[in-house]
Order: C-alpha cells, then sequence, then structure tokens
C-alpha cells in the first residue's frame, strides 16, 4: 500500500462544488504563474495595466496642460483602474475554455472528471482576480501618490467599497461564465470573444469618460449595463462627492445605485447560469467538448 | 491509371519567389474564404479607437487629436499583426507540428518569412484601410496632405522596417516555450504608449521618444501626421526628411538581423532538436 492513499472523494453537492472550485484556482494560479520566475511575473503582471493607465494619464496631460486636480481626471483613472477587473475576472472565466479545449486539450478530461464543470470555469478564473487585484492595487497607489488622485483613507466609504467590490466581482464571474457557454459554440475566434465583449463594455460602462459623452441613443445600452453602476460606485466609495459631481448618474444616490447593482447583476448572472447550460448541453450532443481548430 | 503529371522545379531565385508568394497565398486568399476576421480584427481595433477618441471629446481636445486617435487605431492593426501573425508565427508552426516541414522543404526559410510578411502586409493594409475610412467618417476627421510623394516613401519604409523587425522577432521567439504567448501580450499596451499611438510622440521627453524610436511605428506615425494635417508639423518629434533617413536605417537593419538570427536560430535548434519540441 503507498504511503499517500487516495482522499475519498466528497459525496455531497456542497462537498464536489468547494473541492471542484479549490482546485481549479490551484490549477489557473499554476498555469497563469509558473511559465516564468516570480519576480517576471510580477512585472508582466502590473506593466500592461499600468501602460494601459499611462496612455490615459499622458493624453489627459497634454490636453489640459498637467491640471490633474480637474474631477474629471479621478473619473477617468479610477473607472480605468477598476476596469481591470472586467478584463480579468470575465475574460479570465471564459479563457479557460480555450485554454483547456485548444491548447492543453484537456477539456475533455475535466468533463469525464468528478467536478462540476461551471464551477470549475469560475475557479479558473481566480488567479486572473488575483493578478487583476495587485494591479488595480498599484495603479489606484500610483494614481494617489503621483498624479494627486484625491483617495483619502480616511475619508473613503469602506464598507461600501468592499460591498461594491464583491458584488462586481460575483456578476463578473458570472458573465465570464456566460461567455464561457458561446465559447464553448465557437468554432474560430473563440479567444477574442471576452476581449472584444470587454472592449465593448469599455465604451458603454462609462468607465473612462461620462456616457453624456455618447450619443443619446448609444447611452441606454450602457445605463442596461451592471458594469456602469458598478464603476460609478466603486468611485463615489473612494472619492465620494468628485464622483458624483458627473451628471449622468448624480440624481441617484449610493443605496439606489447599490439596488439597481444587485438587480442587474441577478439577472446577468442567472442569465449567465441558463445560458450555459444550454450551451453546454449543445456542445456535448454536437461533440464540441474536444474539438481543436488550431485556429 | 491516370498518367502522372511531371512537376516542374525551379531552383534559385525562382524558387525563392515562388516561396514568398506560395506562403503569402494562405494569408490573402484566407481572408477572402472567411470573413469573420472583419468582426474581431477591425472591431475590436475599432472599439479601443472610439474609446480613445471619446476621452479625447470628454477632455475637450482639438479635433485634429480625433485624427491622431484615428491613425494610431488603424496602425494598431499592423502592430498586432506583428505580434500574432509575424513574431510568434513559427512559434505556433512548431506548435502545430509544421515547422519541421518548413524546414524540411527546398524553399528558404528567409523566402517563408518573406511571404508570412507579404501576405499579411497585404491582409493588414486592407483591414487598416477599413478603420481609417470607418473612423474619419464617423469621426469627421480632415485630412489635407502636404505631399503625396513624401507619405508613400514614409508609408512603404515604415512597413518594410516594420515586418523586419517581425521576421527577426520570429526567429528569437522560436527559442521561447510557453513565455512566447506571454510576451507577445505583454507588448501591446507598453508599445501603444511608447510609439504614441494616440497621441503626439513628442509629448514625451527628447531621449524616451528616442528609444522609442527604435519601433517603426514611432517615427513612422509621427512622420504620417505631420504630412497629412494641417497644423502636424507642428508636433512632429523630427523633421519628416530625417525621420526617412532613419526609417531606411531601420528597414536595412531589421531585414539583415532578420537573416543573421533566422541561420543563427535555426542552427541552434536542429543541434539541440528543439525544432519539432511542443511545449504546453
Amino acid at each position: 500500500m503507498s504511503a499517500s492513499s487516495p482522499q475519498p472523494l466528497p459525496r455531497s453537492l456542497s462537498g464536489q462544488t468547494w473541492r471542484s472550485f479549490r482546485i481549479a484556482t490551484w490549477l489557473g494560479w499554476q498555469i497563469e504563474s509558473n511559465w516564468t520566475d516570480p519576480l517576471l511575473f510580477a512585472i508582466y503582471s502590473i506593466v500592461k495595466p499600468l501602460a494601459g493607465a499611462a496612455i490615459l494619464v499622458v493624453m489627459y496631460g497634454i490636453i489640459t496642460r498637467g491640471n490633474f486636480t480637474n474631477p474629471l481626471f479621478p473619473y477617468i483613472y479610477l473607472g480605468n483602474a477598476f476596469y481591470i477587473y472586467v478584463g480579468g475576472v470575465m475574460t479570465g472565466v471564459s479563457w479557460a475554455v480555450v485554454d483547456d479545449r485548444e491548447h492543453y486539450r484537456t477539456l475533455k478530461y475535466m468533463y469525464i472528471a468528478p467536478i462540476r464543470i461551471p464551477v470549475y470555469l469560475l475557479g479558473r478564473g481566480v488567479a486572473r482576480f488575483i493578478t487583476a487585484s495587485i494591479a488595480v492595487l498599484i495603479s489606484v497607489v500610483a494614481g494617489v501618490l503621483f498624479l494627486h488622485v484625491p483617495v483619502d483613507p480616511a475619508l473613503a466609504n469602506w464598507p461600501l467599497f468592499f460591498l461594491t467590490l464583491f458584488l462586481g466581482v460575483i456578476m463578473l464571474a458570472l458573465m465570464g461564465l456566460l461567455l464561457a457557454g458561446v465559447t464553448l459554440l465557437i468554432v474560430r475566434h473563440e479567444g477574442f470573444v471576452g476581449e472584444a465583449t470587454a472592449g465593448a463594455l469599455f465604451i458603454f460602462s462609462g468607465a473612462i469618460f461620462p456616457l453624456d459623452v455618447l450619443p443619446a441613443w448609444l447611452r441606454p445600452i450602457g445605463f442596461a449595463m451592471p458594469t456602469t453602476y458598478w464603476l460609478e460606485l466603486m468611485r463615489r466609495a473612494l472619492v465620494g462627492s468628485v464622483a458624483q459631481a458627473f451628471p449622468t448618474l448624480s440624481g441617484i444616490n449610493n443605496l439606489q445605485l447599490l439596488g439597481i447593482l444587485v438587480v442587474l447583476s441577478v439577472v446577468f448572472g442567472v442569465a449567465g447560469i441558463f445560458v450555459f447550460r444550454i450551451c453546454d448541453r449543445i456542445a456535448r450532443e454536437r461533440g464540441l467538448i474536444d474539438r481543436t481548430t488550431n485556429y | 491509371m491516370d498518367e502522372q503529371v511531371p512537376v516542374k522545379k525551379v531552383t534559385g531565385w525562382r524558387l525563392f519567389l515562388k516561396t514568398i508568394l506560395a506562403r503569402a497565398y494562405p494569408r490573402v486568399i484566407g481572408q477572402q474564404r472567411d470573413t469573420s476576421w472583419m468582426l474581431f480584427d477591425v472591431l475590436m481595433p475599432f472599439g479601443s479607437m472610439v474609446a480613445y477618441v471619446l476621452v479625447y471629446q470628454a477632455i475637450g481636445a482639438p479635433q485634429e487629436y480625433v485624427g491622431f486617435v484615428v491613425m494610431g487605431g488603424a496602425m494598431t492593426a499592423f502592430w498586432m499583426n506583428i505580434l500574432w501573425s509575424m513574431s510568434s508565427q513559427l512559434y505556433w508552426e512548431k506548435e502545430t507540428g509544421n515547422l519541421g516541414l518548413y524546414i524540411a522543404a527546398p524553399g528558404s526559410m528567409m523566402a517563408i518569412l518573406l511571404g508570412m510578411a507579404l501576405g499579411g502586409l497585404v491582409a493588414t493594409t486592407l483591414r487598416a484601410l477599413v478603420i481609417t475610412v470607418a473612423g474619419s467618417l464617423m469621426f469627421h476627421v480632415q485630412y489635407q496632405i502636404a505631399s503625396f510623394g513624401q507619405l508613400f516613401i514614409v508609408f512603404v519604409l515604415e512597413m518594410v522596417a516594420l515586418y523586419g523587425m517581425g521576421m527577426m522577432l520570429a526567429s528569437l521567439f522560436l527559442l521561447l516555450g510557453r513565455e512566447a504567448w506571454h510576451m507577445v501580450n505583454l507588448a501591446q499596451e507598453p508599445v501603444f504608449l511608447a510609439s504614441g499611438f494616440y497621441f503626439p510622440i513628442k509629448s514625451f521627453p527628447f531621449w524616451v521618444a528616442a528609444a522609442a524610436s527604435i519601433i517603426p511605428l514611432t517615427l513612422g506615425m509621427d512622420a504620417m501626421r505631420q504630412l497629412v494635417f494641417p497644423s502636424g508639423f507642428k508636433i512632429g518629434f523630427l523633421t519628416v526628411g530625417v525621420e526617412i533617413a532613419v526609417l531606411l536605417v531601420l528597414s536595412v537593419t531589421f531585414l539583415v538581423a532578420a537573416k543573421v538570427l533566422l541561420a543563427h536560430m535555426e542552427k541552434l535548434a536542429i543541434r539541440e532538436g528543439r525544432l519539432t519540441e511542443s511545449r504546453r
């Protein structure tokens, strides 16, 4: 008998769920981080988002001749910083399908393993959440230290911040699950589904400009997206009245925003689970789980 | 029984040219057969471009800056093509098992790289054109071309230098394993920043802009902005003449470096037996 005998599989649903999530999280972290040494990985994780923020800082600085005290600057800067979560979490979950099916060619093995696939995919997104959190933290701290972003830790509404962050991450993960389902059915370009959606949300969520800048006929799309209210609440939690100054959502107080965010998150979350189930069934029926295209 | 048609064998420069055309063929023809690229290769750079234009509009930037962003958005297509379809292409070929076939075929690897570049250039120019026309119409960008001749020379040299750089990087990427995907991913936003895709490069301190000029798009875009926008000369980093001269030097340097590195990497990969190695 070997020294390390296999552990018995959990029989309860919650046991299976937790096990799937835990193992997927560990696996996701290994895939994300073990291709290089920790230092290079840390640099890789923060250079890309910081460069993205720097583009906006330079653009803003050129036009306003370095007037970083205008309330528009923290609006742009913080919106861009927190938007890192959208790309990280949402795309992280859907990318796991591409990674496992096309690259590592292990998705079929995952399907026959005693795990819950949606939970496994959500777990795979955790690694991106961790790296995104580091990038967001560094972006915000750099903004406060070097660019006069008016975040005062003593005045920030931390309960609102962490509650909004928690709700947002759950919402983004479930939107990622929706995209993962769609990804299962796509033949080519499946790797771009997450990026394309994140790119579209970047425009319609008012991440780096108030929604009023959009043509009037496009604004309803922004108002229907939970990310719009999530980003607004994240800004308000950190810079309070500065964020509330913009006319787009100025007539809505924090509690109302939170209510809208919860309702929209539930709608998108339920849609995510529902769409994934349908796509998953179709993918099984059509034999798409182990399809590779080399595209 | 079917009679076998004798294949007319070519050698020397004819083989070189045929190899270039053969490798360029799937890139150009594939684009006509599978139009799904329109959705991702055009809409994604277009989306980023729209976002940056709206930022400029939100902060009240002059209309010319909108034009700068439209040009930057179009040039994004070329940089993405260099990263994903030139620099990392031999790495992907290795992963999918084609690289060994390339090496075993009688054609030159340099011709294969040139074919990749030619095909990619033709296909990407079409994408960039779509982005430019759509962006210009959507945001009412006005152009006033100072010199068609110089504009043509700048564009051609910029593309030769850029794709020469892609050919050079393709050899270097052969040595990478799983790092390749991450390296390509990393070379997007930092290059958009350093090369001034969305703002004039003159905004940077001189030596920062000079260092960024190693990427041909930096000087290429700067020269084109000077030549196509009415007050473009005010935001120029160097004069157009100097930028043309530097682009010429970069073109020659990258092409020569591509040839030298390709030979070196091929030898190294054969000696270490890593040509067909796939490290997922």
